[in-house]
C-alpha cells in the first residue's frame, strides 16, 4: 500500500507541476501579451511600460520561477482590474462554486444511481427503455440551452400558467408559494435550484450508464447465485451484495464529475449570475486578466489531480487488485 | 484427367456455394445493421443533417446574412402572422432563420469532424505507442493522459480563443487537441490485449517488423472501436462548440453557428422563446443522432452484439 501511495502521489506531483506550466503559458502564446493588454491604439512606449510594470519583459523561465515560488506560498499575484489579490478573490468565490459543483453532484447521484440500478434489475423492460431515453437526451442537451429552458419555464411560463384552471403560481406547499424561481443572483437557495438542475442533468447520463453496467455484471456473478440461493431476502442482496460492488468505479466517475463540475460551471454561472469561481474565470478570461485566469486554470487542475488521487487510494483502499497490479 | 483433377474455377464454386449455405460475417453484419433501429434512425438524421449542410448555398431559402429590419422577428409558419416565406421566421436582424440553420449546420459538421479526426490522430498514436511498445513509453502516454485529464477544456478553450482572436481554424485545432484523450485511453487498452494474442506473437515469430504488425495487425483490429469513439467525440465537439459560440469566444458574428444564434436570440427569449428553442433542439438532434449511430455501430460490429 505504502508503495502503490508514494507511486501514485509521484505521477500526481508531476501532472500537477506540467499543468502549472501550461497553466501559465496559455496566456502567453500569443507571444506578446503586453501588446494586447495595452489594446489596439497604444504606442511602443506604453506597451514598454505596461511590460516593464507587469514583470513581462523578464524571460519567461524567470517568469514562472518567480510566480510558482510565490503560489506555493499562497500569493497568486494581483488581478490587472481590481488590484485584490487573486488568492483571496479565488477563497471569496469558491463557496458559491463548490456549493453548486455539490449539490449538483448529489443530485445527480440521487437519480442515476436507483435508475441504474433499476435497469439493471429490469433489463431490456419500458424501465430499463426509459433510463436509456433519460440518459440519451441528457447527453445531448447543451448546458446553455437547458438553462435557458429552465429560466423560460420558471421565470415566464410557470408564473402565468393555468393547468386545469388551476393557476400554478398560486400553488403553495406548506404554506410556501410557488410563485416561480429567481433566474439570477445566489442570494437564497432558491437562486441554486435552476442551476444545479442544469448540471445535474449534464452528468446524469454517465453515472446511470455506468451503474446500470456495473449491477448488470455483479447480478450475473456466482457470488449473487449463491446469495439467492441461500434464500436471502432480494432486497438484501441487490443493496447489500450487488450495489456495493457496483460502487466501486462509481465513486471513481464521481471525483471525475465533481473536477469537471467546478471547472465546467462556467457556462451555467455566467447564465445564471452566479458570482462564482466559473463566472470570475469568465469575466478575467475576457479582459485577460492574466494572474487571475493562470491561477484559476491551474487551482481547478489541481483540485481534479488530488480528487483523482484520493479516489484512486480509496479504491485501492478496498479493491487489493487495484493496488497490487 | 480432365475429370478427376478439379479446377481452380470449381473449387471457387464450391466455396461460393457453402457462403449461400453460411451467410459471411460481413452479410451477417449488414443484416444486424437493418434490424437496428438507432443505427438506421441515427444514420437517417446525419444524412438529413449533412444534405442541409454540404447543399446549404443551393438550398437555403435566402442569403443567411441578409438583414431586413422592416421584417424582423417575424412570426414561425406556425405562429399568428407566419408565413411560408420564413418558415422558422427572422431574428432580430430580420434573417432568415432556417437559412441560418442550414449554413450552421455545416459550420457544426465542418468544424465536429475535422477536430474529431485531428483528436483521433492523436490519440491513436498515443493510444498504439504505450499499449504496444508498454515500459517507458506507456509510461510517457499516461501521463500525457492525466495532464490532458487534469486541464479544465472550456476554461482553456475560452483562455485560447480570447488571446488570439479566435479564426475557425484555431478553434478547430483547439478543440481537436483537447479532446484526443478518449481515444488514447481505448486504443491503449485494446492494443495491450491484442499484444497478448497468438496472431501479434506469429507474425512477430515470422519476423515481421513492428511498422508493419501495427499497420497491418493491430490498427485494422481497432477500425471499428475507432469509429465508435470518434463519434462519442464528434458529439461533444459540438456541445463544446455550441457553448464557446454561445459564450461569445467560439464563432464570431455575423457568421451563422447554432450557439451564437441562442445566444443572439436571448435578448428577445421572454417573447420570441422560438429563437432560442429551435437552434438549441438542432444542436440536440444532431448529437443524440451521432451518439445513436455510434452506439448502432458498437452493437452492430462487436462480437457481443452477435447474439
Amino acid at each position: 500500500m505504502a508503495n502503490f501511495f508514494v507511486r501514485r502521489l509521484m505521477i500526481a506531483l508531476l501532472v500537477a507541476f506540467t499543468v502549472s506550466v501550461i497553466g501559465f503559458s496559455l496566456l502567453r502564446l500569443s507571444g506578446d501579451l503586453a501588446s494586447i493588454l495595452a489594446g489596439e491604439n497604444a504606442t511602443t512606449e506604453d506597451i514598454e511600460r505596461i511590460s516593464k510594470a507587469y514583470g513581462l519583459d523578464r524571460p519567461w523561465i524567470v517568469q514562472y520561477w518567480d510566480w510558482i515560488t510565490k503560489a506555493l506560498r499562497g500569493d497568486l499575484g494581483h488581478s490587472l482590474f481590481t488590484h485584490e489579490p487573486v488568492t483571496e478573490l479565488i477563497l471569496n468565490r469558491i463557496g458559491v462554486t463548490a456549493t453548486l459543483a455539490f449539490s449538483s453532484l448529489l443530485f445527480g447521484l440521487a437519480i442515476a444511481i436507483p435508475l441504474g440500478v433499476l435497469a439493471a434489475v429490469k433489463p431490456n423492460t419500458w424501465i430499463d427503455r426509459s433510463a436509456l431515453f433519460v440518459s440519451v437526451s441528457g447527453q445531448a442537451t447543451p448546458n446553455f440551452w437547458m438553462a435557458l429552458m429552465l429560466i423560460y419555464a420558471f421565470g415566464v411560463w410557470w408564473r402565468q400558467a393555468i393547468v386545469f384552471g388551476v393557476k400554478l403560481s398560486e400553488i403553495s406547499i406548506f404554506g410556501f408559494q410557488l410563485t416561480g424561481l429567481p433566474i439570477s443572483g445566489s442570494a437564497t437557495w432558491l437562486h441554486f435550484v435552476m442551476p444545479v438542475l442544469t448540471l445535474g442533468t449534464s452528468i446524469m447520463p454517465s453515472i446511470m450508464r455506468l451503474t446500470r453496467t456495473g449491477m448488470l455484471d455483479v447480478l450475473s456473478s456466482d457470488y449473487i447465485r449463491t446469495a439467492r440461493a441461500k434464500g436471502l431476502p432480494s432486497r438484501s442482496v441487490l443493496f447489500k451484495h450487488a450495489l456495493r460492488n457496483a460502487i466501486l468505479p462509481i465513486v471513481s466517475l464521481a471525483a471525475v464529475q465533481l473536477g469537471f463540475l467546478l471547472g465546467g460551471s462556467v457556462i451555467v454561472e455566467s447564465i445564471f449570475a452566479l458570482n462564482g469561481l466559473g463566472y470570475l474565470a469568465f469575466q478575467s478570461i475576457t479582459r485577460i486578466d492574466f494572474p487571475v485566469v493562470q491561477s484559476i486554470l491551474v487551482f481547478l487542475a489541481c483540485t481534479y489531480i488530488l480528487l483523482t488521487l484520493i479516489s484512486d487510494l480509496i479504491n485501492a483502499k478496498l479493491d487489493p487488485r487495484v493496488r497490487l497490479s | 484427367m480432365t475429370q478427376t483433377a478439379p479446377s481452380p474455377a470449381d473449387n471457387q464454386r464450391t466455396a461460393g456455394e457453402f457462403e449461400t449455405l453460411a451467410p459471411s460475417p460481413r452479410e451477417l453484419m449488414k443484416r444486424r445493421a437493418r434490424n437496428h433501429p438507432g443505427l438506421i434512425i441515427g444514420m437517417g438524421l446525419i444524412l438529413m443533417f449533412c444534405i442541409a449542410g454540404i447543399f446549404a448555398p443551393w438550398l437555403a431559402p435566402h442569403d443567411p446574412y441578409d438583414q431586413n429590419l422592416a421584417n424582423r422577428l417575424a412570426d414561425p409558419v406556425w405562429g399568428p402572422k407566419g408565413s411560408w416565406e420564413h418558415i422558422f421566421g427572422t431574428d432580430a436582424l430580420g434573417r432568415d432563420v432556417l437559412s441560418r440553420l442550414m449554413y450552421g449546420a455545416r459550420l457544426s459538421l465542418l468544424i465536429s469532424f475535422t477536430a474529431a479526426v485531428i483528436a483521433g490522430v492523436i490519440g491513436v498514436v498515443l493510444g498504439i505507442a504505450g499499449g504496444y511498445f508498454g515500459g517507458r513509453v506507456d509510461a510517457v502516454v499516461v501521463y500525457l493522459i492525466n495532464v490532458k485529464l487534469a486541464l479544465p477544456v472550456i476554461l482553456v478553450a475560452l483562455s485560447i480563443a480570447a488571446i488570439t482572436g479566435g479564426s475557425i481554424l484555431i478553434l478547430i485545432l483547439t478543440l481537436g487537441f483537447l479532446t484526443w484523450d478518449r481515444y488514447a485511453v481505448v486504443v491503449r487498452s485494446l492494443t495491450q490485449q491484442m499484444r497478448e494474442q497468438e496472431f501479434i506473437l506469429a507474425s512477430l515469430s515470422a519476423g515481421a517488423t513492428h511498422t508493419r504488425i501495427i499497420f497491418r495487425d493491430i490498427l485494422p483490429n481497432l477500425i471499428n472501436q475507432i469509429i465508435v469513439v470518434a463519434s462519442l467525440d464528434m458529439a461533444i465537439i459540438i456541445l463544446i462548440e455550441a457553448a464557446l459560440s454561445f459564450l461569445g469566444l467560439g464563432v464570431r458574428p455575423p457568421t451563422p453557428s447554432w450557439g451564437l444564434m441562442v445566444s443572439e436570440a436571448r435578448s428577445v427569449m421572454f417573447f420570441k422563446p422560438h429563437l432560442i428553442m429551435i437552434p438549441g433542439l438542432a444542436i440536440f438532434l444532431l448529437v443524440i443522432a451521432i451518439n445513436m449511430a455510434g452506439d448502432g455501430v458498437r452493437d452492430v460490429t462487436s462480437p457481443e452484439g452477435r447474439s
